[in-house]
């Protein structure tokens, strides 16, 4: 590439795809989250509520420091899942995946779940009543009418990944191609002597990127309310 | 048949309620707001579980308390028309239509998709999405989407009671061609007695959660003891008749029925069709004799069956006309000096009857009383 120096593309590429495998990971996860929560009361929903938006009020370090004691090669699950399937996740892309999806996890639940609720549950009462089982409706009825919270969800989830700097750099360091994602690069440019010029053309290049996730995010809210005849 | 008997506590409140309806027609349960009408038809559903009771349509049960029965909703095949229509605003009218048909089995599929369009004019909208149909237009794809689920039973919450008057008038003859063009049997919730009158062939009479009286409309209507749930402005007798022959020269027709005739303002319908007349008691007036130089036509030879207090100087006297019953809202004072007890025989005096918009052939701009 011609615009972009070896460098810059390895940092860009590397943290489009950790927040694209966080994303497409975390949103499953948090879309049952956001349903759970938004249609049903149980017992300690308060706690399980609490846990889901933790990473929105911890320091980014702290997750990162969490991340490295129970996931690392001699932590409890990390040590387990080394050993079992041979899985390494830190100082790896995958580390950072699991970093950045925990830390935007939040976000996702809160703006799908907005959505969930806004959902008329009248129209789940209809569905039943016309043969519609469970799963049914998760699909026919619910999936449908919360996807523009989905879909803005996902796309705030993901620049805020593309950004995450404190978790990461905790929990999988700051190795170049491996888990330096643009922020680290940025930190690391401004580390160096005379690294000024390459710090700001990384961040003309973060500046490019987000502005272009917001446009789109905009772009297909607006398409997804048509679609489903919100507008 | 359905036969329902349910108990449920709802906050402070006891519905303890059991009837059974016909096969076939409309069963309306009627009753003020809060009464627990709704909460009855919920029950049927199953989008609420009673505390105890039954609800069985002919051999299949649905909820059987002592039998640890309770089919979830989605297996009962109960259609449901909710007040407020709940489409799928992400659908097309067709897709709407369609959503309940794809989930029951070819081979038990009896309703087909084109009639039901026809039946409910619904074929200029199959590609629109609700958010753009009018109020009218949105409850009837309601009725498409709830009788192509195939249902066993049909239930309608209010379903005219977000329309305004023209609206409801536009929906009333599509509710009537459900009733007389389909086997299903159907249960009404209704607080509008214009609605229950012109649509019902049983009534349900239910108050505080309690079933009040069960029957045929007019034999409900006809009670006294009723008219404080009916609403006293309401009160008065519904009367089946028949158009015996037309008028054309004095724009009258003549209707008859078990108790003799009753001449009206022409109605649009053929010698033999079936009319039903709500009769308000305050348009009855009760005479000792055959009166002479008086505008009335209407006047019927009837029999005072019982009297009873309406209001702190009114009485409702019940009167037996051949085999049906009118009521006549009249003074305390002429009851005493007409000496009105029951056995006794008397001439009552139609002045008013109100006509259900369309049932008639009476113009549809909404429900009026007509002089006769």
């Amino acid at each position: 590439m011609d615009i972009l120096t070896p460098m810059e593309t390895t940092a860009l590429l590397l943290s489009l795809r950790v927040a694209g495998v966080a994303i497409a990971l975390g949103l499953p996860v948090a879309v049952l989250a956001a349903w759970v929560l938004g249609r049903y009361s149980f017992p300690g929903k308060t706690l399980v509520d609490g846990l889901v938006h933790l990473p929105l009020v911890l320091p980014p370090v702290v997750t990162g420091y969490i991340l490295l004691v129970t996931m690392g090669t001699k932590g409890v699950v990390g040590g387990w899942l080394y050993q079992t399937f041979g899985i390494k996740l830190i100082f790896t892309a995958e580390g950072a995946s699991l970093a950045v999806a925990v830390t935007s996890f939040p976000l996702m639940v809160r703006a799908i779940r907005l959505s969930v609720e806004a959902i008329d549950g009248g129209l789940e009462a209809a569905a039943r009543t016309l043969g519609a089982g469970p799963v049914d409706r998760f699909f026919t009825i619910l999936l449908p009418l919360m996807a523009p919270g989905l879909l803005s969800g996902a796309i705030v989830a993901f620049a805020a990944a593309m950004g995450e700097f404190g978790a990461v750099i905790t929990f999988v360091s700051n190795i170049p191609g491996q888990t330096q994602t643009l922020p680290l690069a940025i930190y690391a440019a401004t580390q160096e002597p005379g690294g000024d010029a390459v710090a700001a053309r990384l961040a003309a290049i973060s500046f490019g990127v987000a502005l272009i996730a917001l446009m789109l995010s905009e772009f297909l809210a607006h398409r997804v309310r048509r679609l489903i005849g919100q507008t | 048949m359905l036969d329902l008997s349910i108990r449920q506590t709802l906050g402070a409140f006891a519905l303890d309620i059991a009837f059974t309806a016909e096969e076939r027609g409309v069963t309306a349960l009627f009753g003020r707001s809060g009464s627990g009408k709704t909460s009855v038809i919920n029950a049927i559903a199953g989008l609420t579980r009673p505390d105890a009771g039954h609800i069985r349509i002919g051999d299949t049960v649905f909820f059987d308390s002592a039998l640890r029965i309770d089919v979830p909703v989605e297996r009962r095949r109960i259609g449901y028309v909710f007040q407020d229509a709940r489409l799928f605003p992400h659908m097309t009218v067709r897709s709407n239509l369609e959503f309940g048909l794809r989930r029951v089995p070819a081979a038990d599929r009896r309703i087909a998709f084109g009639p039901v369009v026809e039946l409910l004019g619904l074929g200029h909208l199959l590609d629109r999405r609700p958010r753009g149909l009018s109020g009218g237009e949105k409850q009837r794809v309601a009725f498409g989407r709830a009788l192509l689920a195939q249902p066993r039973l049909l239930l309608m919450d209010e379903p005219m009671a977000s329309l305004d008057a023209a609206r409801k008038a536009e929906i009333m003859p599509y509710i009537e061609r459900l009733r007389d063009e389909m086997n299903i049997p159907i249960v009404m919730v209704s607080h509008a007695l214009d609605e229950v009158v012109r649509l019902a062939t049983t009534m349900v009479l239910i108050g505080e959660g309690r079933v009040r009286a069960v029957g045929p409309v007019g034999t409900v209507m006809g009670r006294l003891d009723l008219s404080a749930v009916t609403g006293a402005q309401d009160a008065g007798a519904v009367l089946d008749l028949t158009v015996e022959r037309h008028i054309p020269e004095d724009g009258l027709t003549v209707l008859a029925f078990d108790g003799g005739h009753l001449t009206v303002p022409r109605v649009e319908r053929a010698p033999g069709a079936s009319v039903r007349l709500h009769i308000h008691a305050r348009d009855v007036i009760v005479a000792l004799q055959q009166p002479v130089g008086v505008s009335v036509r209407n006047a019927l030879a009837a029999t005072v069956v019982e009297v009873a207090e309406s209001g702190p100087s009114s009485a409702d006297v019940r009167l037996a006309v051949g085999g049906s019953f009118l009521i006549a809202r009249i003074t305390r004072a002429a009851v005493r000096e007409l000496d009105l007890t029951p056995g006794r025989p008397v001439v009552a005096l139609v002045k008013g009857i109100a006509f259900e918009p369309g049932s008639t052939g009476a113009p549809a701009e909404g429900r009026r009383v007509v002089d006769v």
